[in-house]
């Protein structure tokens, strides 16, 4: 389970996280909704403690990473997958090469199980046969799968997706969607989607939340703002 | 940023990167890639400033000497100006140019991207992922390119000397050979190590404090390698003062 307790975080004067709490209970996945440049991406970067924040604490499985040293932020974050929203795909290494890029750096396992490991990662993700392409040459939609399978490569408890539908075509987004959907449904993956697609969060979001102005609130708040104008 | 605080980050910078657990087992093979990069990528312009530095020191050194000292001290000269200063200078420089510029670009590139977020995120430390295996390639590789840009130089001053200045290759090499020194030679290869350093931890260090897009990464090149050169020069005149001085 994470927990995110009163977070707070802000860039000089400008309030980007205000006391945000959010719970992610186990195989659940929570939704954070809201416009472009409210703070999402760094609400994710700040739980994985990529962003120092300013105050509040952040506890997967009881663990505070605020407080966790160094080593011991790495070890919680080998049970978290990412997927960025600009893919973040090493531009140098093939699909094969960047898939297999954790399991190479925190597991033992041969080179043909590597390759087995990601072979599989590959067919759940729907990209068999891709190994080889570089990201250069993939479409927006396809570095977005192959984020994901890079984002498995550790069979991780929690999966966090940021913008995972944004820039793709209707038929691609619907793949997306139905990857996140599957990945919690069959492999049990708890996480968080922040996202600024209603559609998306509705279909995907077991607890969906609105992050507006630096305060998070829950979806029947939004729509009582909304209905009432 | 004011100067001091630069110091104090690159400092920590240097000791962050190297002072971590290595993991040869995953480290080893981007440290070869680098040293492969570095020291045979390298190789084409070095061969070429190092035949002109050659030629260009031999016709230096026999117009300011012929006729008034005996001709194997242009050999000589030649030898001890290319083993202390001419070799591990230029060939630091050219390195620096043409390396530390591409690891600031490679690394600026990677963290505006999201690529070095990416790495944090899978629990792999950038710092050895990314500046190590650049760090030692630089300092793996850049003496073994001194050595050879000091072979290549002398070699062309000599067959220069031979042909265009009369002065027969035992002559010439007898001047090198005769009043060679060891220290000269090690005294050049100390430098070497200090300047590949400079060069690895420079371009890593601005790439890796770049923020925002295209024109931070190009300013990040360009600062790597005006930071690297005058850090070269600087550490050129130290070290010299302690060995030569």
């Amino acid at each position: 389970m994470i927990e995110v307790k009163n977070l707070s975080k802000k860039f000089d004067d400008l309030i980007v996280l205000d006391n945000v709490s959010i719970t992610v209970a186990e195989a659940r996945l929570v939704v954070i909704l809201g416009p472009s440049g409210t703070g999402k991406t760094v609400l994710l970067k700040s739980i994985l403690g990529i962003l120092p924040v300013d105050s509040g604490i952040v506890l997967f499985d009881g663990k505070s990473i605020q407080t966790a040293k160094e080593n011991e932020i790495y070890d919680i974050r080998k049970h978290v997958g990412f997927v960025f929203q600009s893919t973040a795909l090493f531009d140098s290494m093939n699909v094969c090469e960047n898939i297999a890029l954790p399991l190479v750096e925190h597991t033992k396992l041969s080179s043909r199980q590597v390759r087995d490991k990601v072979h599989e990662i590959l067919e759940i993700v729907g990209m068999a046969g891709k190994e080889r392409l570089y990201p250069g040459s993939l479409s927006g939609g396809m570095k977005r799968l192959v984020a994901v399978g890079r984002a498995l490569a550790l069979d991780p408890k929690y999966l966090f997706y940021d913008e995972p539908t944004t820039g793709l075509d209707p038929v691609m987004r619907d793949r997306i969607v139905q990857l996140i959907i599957d990945l919690r449904k069959d492999y049990k993956k708890s996480g968080i989607v922040v996202t600024h697609d209603l559609d998306t969060a509705e279909k995907v979001g077991d607890d969906i939340y609105l992050l507006k102005k630096g305060k998070i609130s829950k979806l029947e708040q939004i729509k009582k703002e909304v209905y009432n104008g | 940023m004011n100067l001091f605080s630069l110091i104090g980050d690159f400092s920590t910078f240097f000791f962050r990167s190297l002072f971590i657990p290595w993991k040869i087992r995953t480290s080893k093979g981007r440290i070869l890639e680098q040293v492969y990069s570095i020291g045979i990528g390298s190789l084409p312009i070095i061969i070429i400033i190092a035949a002109f530095t050659g030629l260009v020191s031999t016709v230096q050194a026999t117009y300011q000497m012929i006729g008034t000292v005996p001709r194997y001290i242009i050999g000589t000269t030649v030898g001890r100006m290319v083993l202390i200063e001419l070799g591990p200078i230029l060939t630091a420089l050219m390195v620096s140019g043409r390396c530390a510029s591409s690891m600031a670009a490679e690394i600026g590139t990677m963290r505006v991207t999201e690529q070095i977020d990416a790495l944090e995120i899978m629990a792999i430390d950038p710092y050895r992922f990314l500046s190590l295996p650049r760090i030692v390639g630089t300092f793996i590789s850049l003496p073994v390119l001194t050595i050879f840009a000091e072979f290549v130089a002398l070699a062309c001053g000599a067959v220069y000397a031979h042909y265009f200045l009369n002065i027969p290759f035992s002559v010439f090499s007898y001047g090198i050979i005769h009043f060679f020194s060891m220290r000269d030679f090690l005294g050049g290869l100390v430098k070497s190590l200090f300047f590949s350093i400079v060069i690895g931890a420079s371009g890593c260090y601005f790439g890796f404090i770049v923020k925002g897009g295209a024109k931070e990464v190009g300013r990040a090149a360009t600062y790597a390698v005006v930071t690297a050169s005058i850090l070269i020069l600087v550490l050129d005149f130290l070290v010299a003062v302690v060995i030569f001085g």
